[in-house]
């Protein structure tokens, strides 16, 4: 488990694992199984480039972005931000280590506190880590960038109720901003957005990578979102990374089963190209994470599972084609057209079963 | 194209100048709805697109009549076989909702009831509407659970809501919507709460439903794409208007009012070209003109001129389309989904 850091990737994710426990009991809290909501992620983000992570919901992808930031405990394995092991370090480092790492979050409504005005939401970050020597330092700091998100000064005395949504983001991507970070996760930034602000936080993005070479770790569920603005894109199903590719090869020559299948899911913008088009249609739906099926996860939906390997055998994610990386048995067999497609049952999925509610939940108290 | 129920074809619902003001004390009047007219023919697939706050949703709620009586101020017609829903007494409207009329609403949780199993939900619509025996219901209710493709129907109808997956559910809703074969499916939002995986077996479901039935759906979302694969006719809605409506192949050709040319260009596409910023529309929904003043969109059109503010916009109706718009793009823009795609 101890490779050699790559020069320049910035963060390394080895083998990550987040299990969440499940309790019952009256008096005594009885552990009764845990929610695999991360089980054995790799994953490494290069400096000043784009990881983005797919995948729908259930599958994890919160989870694993917050717990590279340690905002919840990791059950096992390694992130290595800057060659720094961020799972050993001490509360006091760790909480110096955040001025670099931060987060944008889904729903400007609520991640603004309502009784706080801009000014405070923007400084609390630098009070915290002690940046600028008094409030007017700091409100020079932050009138950058507010500036650099195309927010207007007078916005410092404002409460996020007077704003839009998409300029709410904004504010949310300025507080991230504001202590200068180096990598910035970014849970999905724009799903709450009508289409139109979609584009333009989408582009401001863009714009503050390119003059701040920032890093980003994007987490969304719109695959076409996540390809536009990703360099790498990496799908997830079910607590694991089933494929991950440079961005252009995943539409293009998606090579797992359940990448095919939500590609084809994706509707496109074009009647002539929606009429053409080929669609994978998965049956069921994503099964519980506390009990996941044995061997592959995916292979209760697959079109194309086996009756060997599949079910028994889960499979590691490999090299498949240079640059592109596969977690299936059978994935020459796929593309070659070896192994065709086949009619799949429906298994039913309890939404009880998913007992994953607020109250398991313990976040590791953010600093 | 099997199994084509012997259906009248033919203008099926005549919406014309509908407009809904939600009216509260001291405070300004809302116009939700201002001037929406279009029409859907029997068996056609209708849609209605727009982004939040442009009347889409309230425009469904009014032509069913399932606006709260009071405060709110509706005007205009909707013609459904040669009755005006918007002037029926209630007690018909409701013999038609239902029977007639159904509707698929976005969230399935909140629109069925958490204390009755399923099976109570869908046989209710059968025997209120149908007139079946609770016995007859029951097996029509598990034949209509089996079409949308839930397993093992009978044990299902035993259960509660919350004991379905959300596409279950949604699939539970669609079946109480057709279970009366409506001549007319509002559906407002099917999929926004869904799984992209699972949206598209809802959609595939809708889509078989329709066509096999003869049934006119109207599609109400925000998402492009959609549209795009399964509407027939699209209206596209800003500020409480609709601004262009054309055949889905006409209007991602060529996109006239400046609105849909935007709309077009700011989605990313999976199979667009990576790298290039995408197309931006400034502003946002607040930035609006009252429509009696001018056109809507002035204040974020980039294609603007001075006669856009001397009052509402006329209707202009070309043989493929009709938009409202002084200065439309009548050459396709750059960046709108025109380009041909591998």
């Amino acid at each position: 488990m101890s490779l050699p850091p790559v020069p320049d990737v910035l963060l390394e994710v080895r083998d990550l694992k987040v299990h969440f426990p499940i309790t019952r009991g009256v008096i005594f809290d009885r552990v009764i199984g845990h929610v695999r909501a991360v089980d054995g992620v790799d994953l490494s983000v290069r400096r000043g480039q784009t990881y983005g992570l797919v995948g729908e919901s259930g599958c994890g992808k919160s989870t694993l972005g917050r717990a590279v930031l340690q905002l919840y405990p990791v059950t096992e394995g390694s992130v290595r931000f800057d060659g720094v092991e961020l799972t050993k370090l001490p509360a006091e480092q760790m909480r110096a280590m955040r001025q670099r790492m931060q987060m944008i979050f889904q729903d400007p409504v609520s991640s603004l506190d309502p009784r706080q005005n801009v000014e405070s939401i923007l400084t609390e970050g630098l009070e915290a880590h002690g940046i600028g020597a008094d409030r007017a330092e700091r409100r020079e700091m932050i009138s950058q960038t507010l500036d650099s998100v195309g927010l207007p000064r007078w916005a410092l005395s404002r409460y996020p109720h007077e704003f839009s949504g998409g300029q709410r983001q904004r504010i949310g991507i300025a507080r991230a901003l504001a202590l200068g970070p180096e990598l910035i996760i970014a849970d999905e930034p724009v799903s709450a957005l009508d289409v139109s602000i979609q584009a333009q936080v989408i582009n401001l993005l863009d714009q503050l990578q390119n003059s701040l070479g920032l890093t980003y770790l994007v987490i969304a569920h719109d695959l076409a979102v996540v390809r536009h603005i990703s360099d790498t894109v990496g799908v997830m199903y079910l607590g694991a990374l089933v494929e991950e590719a440079p961005s252009d090869l995943i539409y293009t020559e998606p090579l797992h089963p359940y990448t095919r299948s939500l590609m084809s899911a994706v509707p496109i913008p074009d009647p002539e190209l929606e009429d053409r088009r080929e669609r994978i249609l998965l049956t069921g739906d994503l099964p519980s994470p506390a009990n996941p099926p044995p061997g592959c996860r995916f292979h209760t939906r697959c079109p194309w599972a086996q009756p060997e390997r599949c079910a028994e055998e889960r499979p590691p994610l490999r090299e498949a084609r240079p640059g592109h990386l596969v977690a299936c048995h059978w994935v020459e067999e796929i593309a070659d057209g070896r192994i065709r497609p086949h009619e799949v049952a429906t298994e039913l999925v309890r939404p009880d079963e998913e007992i994953p509610t607020v109250s398991i939940v313990q976040p590791v108290q953010a600093p | 194209m099997t199994m084509v129920v012997e259906r009248p074809t033919g203008r099926l619902l005549e919406v014309s100048e509908l407009s809904v003001v939600f009216r509260r004390r001291g405070q300004r009047d809302v116009r939700a709805v201002d001037g929406v007219s279009f029409t859907v023919d029997s068996g056609e697939v209708v849609g209605l697109v727009g982004e939040s706050g442009c009347g889409k949703s309230v425009t469904a709620l009014a032509v069913t009549g399932l606006l709260p009586p009071r405060g709110v101020e509706v005007r205009g017609q909707a013609r459904f076989g040669g009755a005006d829903l918007l002037t029926l007494d209630p007690r018909t409207r409701r013999d038609l909702r239902g029977r007639e009329i159904a509707m698929v609403f976005q969230d399935p949780i909140s629109s069925l009831n958490p204390v009755v199993p399923i099976g109570v939900q869908v046989t209710e619509v059968l025997t209120r509407h149908r007139g079946m025996t609770l016995r007859a219901a029951k097996l029509e209710a598990a034949d209509l659970l089996d079409r949308v493709g839930i397993p093992d129907p009978k044990r299902r109808l035993r259960e509660y809501p919350h004991q379905l997956s959300g596409g279950m559910r949604q699939r539970a809703m669609i079946a109480m919507a057709v279970a009366c074969q409506p001549r007319l499916l509002i559906a407002d939002e099917p999929t926004t709460a869904l799984d992209v995986t699972i949206q598209a077996q809802i959609l595939e479901l809708l889509k078989d439903l329709v066509r096999d039935s003869n049934t006119a759906l109207i599609m109400i979302t925000h998402d492009l794409g959609v549209v795009a694969g399964m509407c027939d006719t699209i209206n596209v809605l800003y500020a409480g208007r609709v601004v262009e409506s054309a055949e889905r192949r006409a209007l991602f050709a060529a996109p006239h009012h400046p609105y849909t040319v935007g709309l077009l260009g700011s989605i990313p596409r999976l199979d667009g070209v990576r790298g290039e910023p995408l197309y931006t529309i400034p502003g946002s929904v607040r930035d609006v003109l009252p429509w009696h003043e001018g056109c809507a969109f002035t204040p974020r059109c980039s294609r603007r001129v001075e006669q856009c503010v001397a009052g509402p916009p006329d209707l202009t109706q070309t043989p493929d389309r009709s938009y409202r718009c002084v200065n439309p793009e009548l050459a396709p823009a750059v960046g709108t989904g025109v380009k041909a795609a591998s």
